[in-house]
């Protein structure tokens, strides 16, 4: 089956590329973009201030189940309604450095549309460091619930 | 059924880590995998069970036997770091998706 999510992630590149295609209108897409409430909900995070124009700046803070804060924010270079978002992204007291992100929304039919997300990097060790997140996350989630498992046994 | 999080759970596990190397060179039984360790069968069992439900693992009747082999598939896209991070945004664009079509019923 296609994978209707593609990363695009080059050896020593300091960028990558996500692609998905929607089966939505691109005016639904873009719009999940830019209603605060529509954006906490898919993004799972609270929504401090998005002001979607040019000069325009973000603010989101996601708590963990552990009750954590973290914060990521960013400001709006480039605002174009239904066509593209040009905006820098922060995860706020990380190692990770700001990035540049580049959306660009695309209409295939009246009831699909294409995101390209275009992001670079400070670096790439920067990059491939993002990539990885996940992936370490999986394995400590693993351990730590074997870790549970284990624990309820005794 | 969250997949992404049962391959990690799988392979986060030192035996069945090591029942996935064992069984990269060649098929094997369960009894032959057993062999090379010191746990009880139906703990071998279990770890068999926990790996072919990941799809790590297939298995193949032959006579009365049946043989393990490796499904090379699954492993790639474990062995691939990417992948967890594709998924993390493959499933918040699903989550979009749903979101916004409820919307547009409204």
């Amino acid at each position: 089956m296609e994978q209707k999510t593609k990363i695009n992630a080059e050896d020593g590149k300091q960028e990558m590329v996500i692609t998905r295609e929607f089966d939505l209108p691109l005016e639904l897409l873009f719009k999940a973009y830019i209603e605060p409430e529509i954006v906490a909900q898919w993004m799972g995070t609270k929504v401090l201030k998005l002001e979607s124009k040019k000069h325009g700046g973000y603010q989101f803070e996601t708590t963990d189940p552990k009750g954590n804060k973290y914060g990521f924010n960013g400001v709006i270079h480039e605002f174009s309604p239904n066509r593209k978002i040009t905006r820098t992204f922060e995860m706020e007291n990380t190692p990770f450095g700001v990035q540049l992100e580049i959306y660009e929304f695309e209409k295939l039919t009246d009831d699909s549309s294409r995101l390209k997300m275009h992001v670079v990097y400070e670096s790439v060790a920067q990059r491939d460091q993002v990539l990885k997140l996940p992936f370490a996350q999986g394995i400590n989630m693993a351990h730590n619930r074997l870790e549970d498992m284990v624990s309820k046994l005794k | 059924m969250n997949l992404r999080r049962d391959v990690f759970q799988a392979i986060a596990d030192p035996t069945r880590r090591a029942i996935l190397l064992l069984v990269a060179s060649q098929s094997m039984t369960a009894g032959a995998i057993a062999a090379n360790f010191d746990t009880a069968r139906p703990t071998v069992s279990k770890h068999l069970q926990i790996l072919t439900a990941c799809e790590l693992l297939k298995h193949e009747q032959n006579g009365r036997e049946i043989y393990y082999h490796i499904n090379a598939k699954k492993m790639k896209e474990v062995a691939d770091f990417i992948e967890p991070f594709r998924k993390m945004w493959d499933d918040r664009f699903n989550k979009l998706e749903t979101i916004m079509k409820k919307y547009k019923s409204k």
